[in-house]
């Protein structure tokens, strides 16, 4: 148990003297059950991923060797770079590396842009060429290719989704942390966004393979 | 702190802080004034929902067309459903007395996300405006059905999208609260308050709040899929376009199985709260009742088959699903058998609240033994969507959760109001309840099966007899809510003030005023002993005036016992 879980403060809180206390380790307890809940979200899709792939074996391995593997390895390596730039970050703030701390934050950002750019071009790739919901491609596809498709654009839609609320997360702990508001003795927030922005790599780890590599 | 003092020295109820009046409340992030905000829309949805339920058996009593077309029956029943369950079954005792009694009852000033709170308010009301508008705009109200199965829920031409957006919307708020639970229990339980100290209504919210956050997201991507299915036709569901309906139920059931038991536990645990006082004696098996909370809740996510044994499944998956729902009788049997322990040999004192849960025990007796029949396999077969499964989920879900609620309202009355209620009328309203929902929901056993369909709105006329001695059952059961709630509201407002612990309870909350200050306590207190102990005191409420140190010892007591 590190140093600053033990601080468990107590203060009166401005609005209607109601009771708020800081808790680092309570905090970290609810964002790793928020991560399961986050992880059931996503179970839900994979079991279907599952399911379907025993069903359409074939019609799976057609679709996916479309998708082209090559963005999405440099994708897999953008968010586990910025996986390493969030840590390093705690790291800096521990160390009361102010600068440092933002600087990696920073980095962490261009990192999901990076990733969300490459991810809309290949969106994009796929709709023009008229692969899509309902599209005239899709239409004329096996019934295997059409539910890898619908399953791509709603896993990656929503963990697109999940990159750009990890992005946001990030950018309010910014200033935050410029307003001196976390610290190195406090600075649980940061921490809990360091762990939801891992939670978006561990996922894309495993859709990575799921759509790009297994055909 | 600075202005603590001040704060206590009047109830949450008086008290003035930096907003007033209504502001007072929409903003408030106390637990007890978030608690109350969640009782009065519950109970104006449950009102809401009733009124639906008793038209639908208006329209029951005679054979065709009696008051509504068979369409607006389809969206009558889905509304009474998807309302019934997501507005009032699933957050009415954890919502509003959780909220309120879970941090008085193990020590706390507050939950351990107070503002996280108010916003899973703010998230229940979203999602309930959400459900109330689908009434009025687009096609009509949705004619699915509470459980949206697919492919019709694609298909239906009514509002069946901002329908489920109101049930995901409402999951994201179940989720929260439940998170915020989890943390409240590990983290805020007062110096001494080890986990075998914590009142049972404690560990029912405990085991409950791990269903909300372990189970609701299921559901919320699965409401997703079909929002997403109705806009774009992504295939996955539909089987047009090679997806399986099948797939669909086993998403929809592995939530919202293991929900029925977010209904039922935190009743159960306030059967384990009512039970001990009005007997005067600590309750029998303290720990089984406990560990069975936790059982039921994990036992209760491996059965969710159960609710597709004629949707096709394989063989072996049935014989599986129906073997696993037979254990959770075991958990629920224990709890039954220590309950009726608890009150051999007890100085029993009659009271409302005690009449409430007797009727329960009763009830759920026979809604659990029923439960069996459609656990089994062959019997199930037979009497699958019939009004056996109908009368089987009222009388667990309503003879179950809706008479513990009222228990509850009673049992924690003077607390929350500072007021007490006519006894005598209770015990009246109490007797033409548990009648008027007999003579409603058992007629609904024998036409079940003896073949009677569920969710039709006409039927054969052999049935004739049963639905109109339903029908004034429905007439019965209302007019004792109404007497009840007309009781409650009388005593709010000209009723006698309320003790500080009018039925000699044991628990935490007992020890405060009534209505409780808005920090609750004083002083922190420090626990010494069990939570139903009634010839020795187990909580000493002024530790420092006692001289007893807590710098320090709190947090080594909390943290051991967080571990």
């Amino acid at each position: 148990m590190t140093e600053h879980s033990e601080v468990m403060q107590e203060q009166t809180h401005a609005h209607g003297g109601a009771h708020v206390h800081r808790d680092d380790e309570g905090s970290k307890m609810a964002m790793w059950l928020f991560l399961f809940t986050e992880l059931l979200l996503f179970g839900g899709l994979f079991l279907l991923y599952g399911a379907y792939r025993f069903e359409y074996a074939d019609g799976f391995k057609v679709a996916a060797a479309d998708m082209n593997s090559f963005i999405g390895a440099i994708n897999t390596i953008i968010l586990l770079t910025s996986s390493l730039s969030v840590a390093l970050s705690i790291a800096a703030i521990q160390r009361n590396q102010k600068k440092l701390t933002m600087a990696m934050l920073w980095f962490t950002i261009l990192c999901g842009l990076a990733f969300l750019v490459n991810k809309y071009f290949e969106w994009s790739h796929e709709i023009h060429n008229g692969i899509y919901p309902g599209g005239p491609a899709l239409e004329n596809m096996s019934n295997g290719e059409v539910i890898y498709f619908g399953l791509y654009y709603v896993m990656t839609g929503l963990h697109g989704l999940h990159v750009i609320v990890g992005l946001i997360f990030i950018g309010f702990i910014m200033v935050f942390i410029s307003r001196d508001k976390i610290t190195s003795t406090n600075f649980q927030k940061l921490e809990n966004a360091g762990l939801y922005w891992h939670l978006v790599d561990v996922i894309w780890i495993f859709l990575f393979p799921l759509f790009y590599l297994l055909h | 702190m600075a202005n603590g003092t001040l704060a206590n020295e009047v109830s949450y109820l008086e008290y003035q802080g930096k907003h007033k009046g209504i502001m007072g409340w929409l903003l408030s992030v106390d637990h007890k004034r978030i608690g109350l905000m969640y009782l009065m829309a519950i109970l104006i949805f449950f009102f809401v929902a009733m009124t639906l339920g008793v038209l639908m058996r208006l329209e029951m009593l005679t054979p065709g067309e009696t008051i509504m077309k068979p369409s607006t029956y389809n969206s009558v029943f889905t509304l009474h459903g998807v309302i019934m369950v997501f507005l009032f079954i699933i957050p009415a005792i954890p919502a509003v007395f959780g909220n309120f009694m879970l941090p008085i009852q193990i020590g706390a000033k507050d939950v351990a996300f107070p503002r996280l709170n108010l916003f899973s308010w703010y998230l229940y009301m979203v999602g309930a405006v959400l459900a109330v508008f689908s009434l009025f705009v687009g096609e009509g109200p949705a004619d699915t059905g509470w459980t949206f199965y697919v492919p019709y829920s694609i298909r239906s031409a009514q509002n069946v999208t901002l329908t489920t957006m109101a049930a995901f919307v409402l999951g994201f708020s179940s989720i929260l609260t439940g998170l915020n639970f989890v943390v409240t229990i590990h983290r805020l339980r007062a110096p001494g308050m080890t986990w075998f100290r914590m009142p049972l209504f404690v560990w029912g919210l405990y085991a409950t709040s791990w269903i909300q956050v372990l189970a609701t997201p299921v559901i919320g991507i699965t409401l997703a899929l079909i929002m997403l299915e109705r806009f774009m036709g992504i295939g996955v569901f539909d089987p047009a376009l090679g997806g399986d309906p099948i797939l669909y139920q086993h998403l929809f059931w592995i939530y919202s199985h293991p929900a029925v038991y977010i209904m039922i536990l935190p009743a159960m645990g306030v059967v384990s709260e009512i039970l001990p006082t009005f007997s005067r004696k600590d309750i029998f098996g303290y720990k089984q009742i406990a560990i069975s909370s936790l059982g039921i809740a994990l036992i209760g996510y491996l059965v969710w088959g159960h609710h597709m044994f004629v949707s096709g499944m394989s063989d072996t998956s049935r014989i599986v699903f129906s073997l696993l729902t037979f254990l959770v009788a075991i958990p629920t049997g224990v709890k039954i058998f220590n309950w009726v322990a608890t009150l051999y040999k007890a100085s029993i004192k009659f009271s409302a609240p005690l009449y409430y849960v007797l009727g329960f025990i009763f009830i759920f007796s026979i809604g659990g033994l029923t439960g069996l029949v459609l656990g089994a396999l062959a019997t199930d077969i037979h009497v699958t969507d019939t009004y056996f499964v109908v009368a089987h989920f009222h009388y667990v879900m309503f003879g179950g959760m809706g008479i513990m609620f009222f228990a509850t309202m009673h049992y924690w009355f003077p607390k929350v109001f500072g007021k007490m209620y006519n006894e005598k009328i209770a015990v009246i309203a109490c007797t033409i309840i548990i009648i008027g929902f007999n003579v409603l929901y058992f007629p609904f056993f024998i036409m079940g099966y003896m073949g009677m369909p569920r969710r039709y709105y006409d039927y054969l006329p052999q049935f004739e007899g049963w639905h109109i001695l339903s029908t004034v059952g429905s007439w019965i059961l209302v007019s004792g809510i109404v007497f009840m709630f007309g009781n409650l509201f009388y005593g709010l407002l000209k009723g006698p003030k309320a003790a500080v612990n009018p039925w000699g309870g044991t628990t935490l909350e007992w020890k405060v005023p009534s209505p409780p200050p808005l920090e609750n306590f004083d002083e922190i207190p420090v626990v010494t002993g069990g939570p139903y102990v009634h010839d020795k005191p187990t909580y000493i409420m002024h530790p420092g005036k006692e001289g007893i140190n807590t710098n320090g010892g709190p947090k080594t007591i909390n943290q051991e016992a967080a571990l």
